[in-house]
């Protein structure tokens, strides 16, 4: 009986090593694999697509003819609904953002406010190209304009810059503050002039992960309209447009070979933009980070 | 630290300047104020506007289109073809090719997404995880139109090496690599809560003779329970609204049944197929993109209310 016991326990302080030990290769497996995955997938992209990437597909409008197709109108098009996206999405969020961190009373309207922030970052993305079909397309009657576009992905891109917004600010230590306005300062002198400029990375580097969100979404955009095949360059707000990932998904859905390895060049930009926008984005954090109080 | 002090100062005393000077100054003063506030709250009422503008949007078409269409036919039906000349407005097909994408995509995101968050809360090293968080992160930031290269050309292939009766697009590349893009999601929401786990939990575990894996999958696992219930619910909601890489990968045939290796058509897909198309406005084949997109948000707005309240019940639990 002892020995059974001694054995019987034995057995099982084996057994559960090489269970625990499992567990944790799988757990370490488990985490690998997303890893592995986003290699082969880069791996994958640029085995496809890195040939295709030279001066003339840079410059070139898209074509019937993949030898002479290219990605001109699409950064074109990306450009201009960056920089309107930019231009409505960077104000607008942060002033919300001042509202709710520095402004707001403590009251079921705030709160409302503030559910419905988080609520709308929920929202799936060709919601809001519905939104902006209903709205900017059709009751504004901006038509398919990059105007249009650039509105919608504004809407889209508003809750991420707020949340970033008013952590930035909220980060602010209050002793600045009460210094200010124990110097005499009004509170938008104060907000404008104290605690803004301390926030300031915080809130850019926010807004250009947001950015690099509007970048990459295709979805909102397809969903009010803007054009696979655009061969001129866009002079206006009020112009049709594509961008990048649309012109990638015009490529991609072509039944012909030559079209997918266009599709991947094409890709590889994408991607190696939103590398640089991200790549500043850390440097201005990192810059900054040391200035912590 | 010397930037810094400029800035207040600067505006110390030109505050100061305002507090001397008396009358129409101050009164100037303050009205400025009032109306930088009005400004500022402007932007804040936006996001009010923007769910209001979402709500009356879909509500005002889908109401349109339930004129023609009766709301059961339109939740019961099995058939949907409102671009073909016999025109069926069931979106049961539609619903059903979501649901088999999103299914796919969880049995990926769902164990793969909870050992990694163990993995990240009680196995990895503190060097270790600050490197490996990051390159997950990047799963989450590219772009989903590149994922719906990567699951036509790359994943469709290798499956239709292994099952020869595989189609061109089917539902099971496309839900593989969804489950990937949410893995990030899905491990950080449940990373969350396994830290949130209070140390003491695991020491009494440890005390009363637990080995590590006892302690990760009787204490920790079923102690951050509400924490990984709502990750498993948000990510199914995304899973939902994804659409670039269904509508490149999944194909347009919306199909009743659950043949994961052939094509099939999600709510999502069927928005950009609409879209893509010259569908005349204020036809009824317009008015289904918004009654389907009605219904898409309803969905994901529903999921992401529970998950939310999950979320705040597992933080209050350990405070």
């Amino acid at each position: 009986m002892i020995t059974l016991g001694e054995t019987g326990t034995r057995f099982h302080t084996i057994y559960r090593r090489i269970v625990g030990r499992g567990f944790a290769t799988a757990t370490l497996i488990a985490t690998l694999l997303g890893v592995v995955m986003l290699a082969v997938l880069m791996f994958d992209v640029f085995r496809d697509g890195a040939h295709e990437v030279d001066g003339e597909f840079l410059t070139s409008y898209p074509s019937r003819f993949p030898e002479k197709s290219g990605l001109r109108s699409a950064l074109l098009g990306t450009a201009w609904m960056l920089g309107l996206t930019a231009a409505m999405a960077f104000p607008i969020g942060v002033g919300a953002a001042i509202y709710m961190e520095e402004y707001a009373p403590n009251n079921w309207l705030t709160r409302v406010i503030q559910i419905n922030i988080a609520n709308l970052a929920g929202v799936p993305s060709v919601v809001y190209g519905l939104l902006g079909l209903g709205v900017f397309v059709r009751a504004m009657e901006l038509g398919r304009s990059v105007l249009a576009g650039s509105m919608t992905m504004s809407l889209l891109i508003l809750p991420l810059i707020i949340v970033a917004s008013r952590e930035a600010i909220r980060a602010v230590p209050d002793s600045l503050r009460e210094a200010s306005l124990a110097l005499g300062a009004s509170r938008w002198q104060m907000v404008s002039r104290t605690v803004l400029p301390s926030a300031m990375p915080g809130i850019l580097t926010g807004t250009i992960l947001a950015l690099s969100r509007a970048i990459g979404e295709t979805a909102p955009l397809i969903t009010i309209g803007a054009l696979t095949y655009i061969a001129f360059d866009p002079q206006g707000p009020m112009d049709l447009f594509t961008v990048l990932p649309i012109q990638i998904f015009n490529w991609v859905s072509l039944p012909q070979k030559e079209f997918h390895s266009l599709a991947a060049g094409g890709i590889v930009v994408l991607l190696v933009v939103l590398l640089l926008s991200n790549s500043v984005a850390i440097l201005i954090r990192n810059r900054f980070e040391r200035r912590r109080y | 630290m010397s930037e810094m002090t400029e800035a207040p100062r600067r505006g110390g005393v030109e505050a100061l300047g305002d507090l001397t000077s008396r009358g129409p100054a101050r009164k100037r003063r303050a009205i400025f104020e009032r109306a930088i506030q009005a400004v500022l709250f402007a932007c804040a009422a936006i996001s009010i506007l923007t769910t209001f503008g979402i709500v009356a949007t879909l509500l005002g078409e889908t109401i349109q289109f339930l004129r023609q269409v009766s709301i059961v036919d339109f939740l019961t039906g099995t058939r949907w073809t409102p671009l073909f000349a016999s025109k069926h407005f069931g979106v049961l097909p539609l619903v059903n090719g979501t649901i088999a994408v999103a299914f796919v995509a969880m049995v990926v995101a769902l164990p793969v997404g909870i050992l990694t968050a163990i993995f990240l809360s009680e196995y990895a090293p503190t060097r270790f995880r600050s490197v490996l968080k990051p390159i997950l992160e990047v799963l989450a930031g590219i772009p989903t139109v590149v994922y719906g290269y990567f699951a036509l050309l790359f994943i469709t292939p290798i499956l239709r090496e292994i099952f020869p009766q595989t189609g061109i697009f089917n539902v099971a590349s496309a839900g593989i690599v969804m489950g990937f893009m949410i893995l990030p999601m899905m491990a950080s929401i449940s990373e969350d809560a396994l830290r949130a786990v209070p140390s003491g939990l695991r020491e009494g575990a440890y005390a009363l003779g637990a080995t590590k894996y006892q302690t990760v999958t009787r204490v920790v696992v079923p102690g951050a329970l509400s924490g990984i219930l709502a990750a498993v619910i948000l990510s199914i909601s995304r899973a939902i609204g994804e659409t670039m890489i269904v509508a490149i990968a999944a194909g347009l045939q919306p199909k009743m049944g659950f043949n994961l290796l052939q094509s099939m058509e999600t709510m999502t897909a069927y928005i950009v197929q609409v879209s893509l198309g010259d569908t005349p406005q204020d036809t009824i084949e317009f008015q289904t993109i918004f009654a389907v997109g009605t219904l898409l948000f309803l969905m994901t707005f529903v999921m992401n209310v529970v998950s939310d309240w999950l979320v705040r019940r597992f933080r209050e639990a350990y405070e």
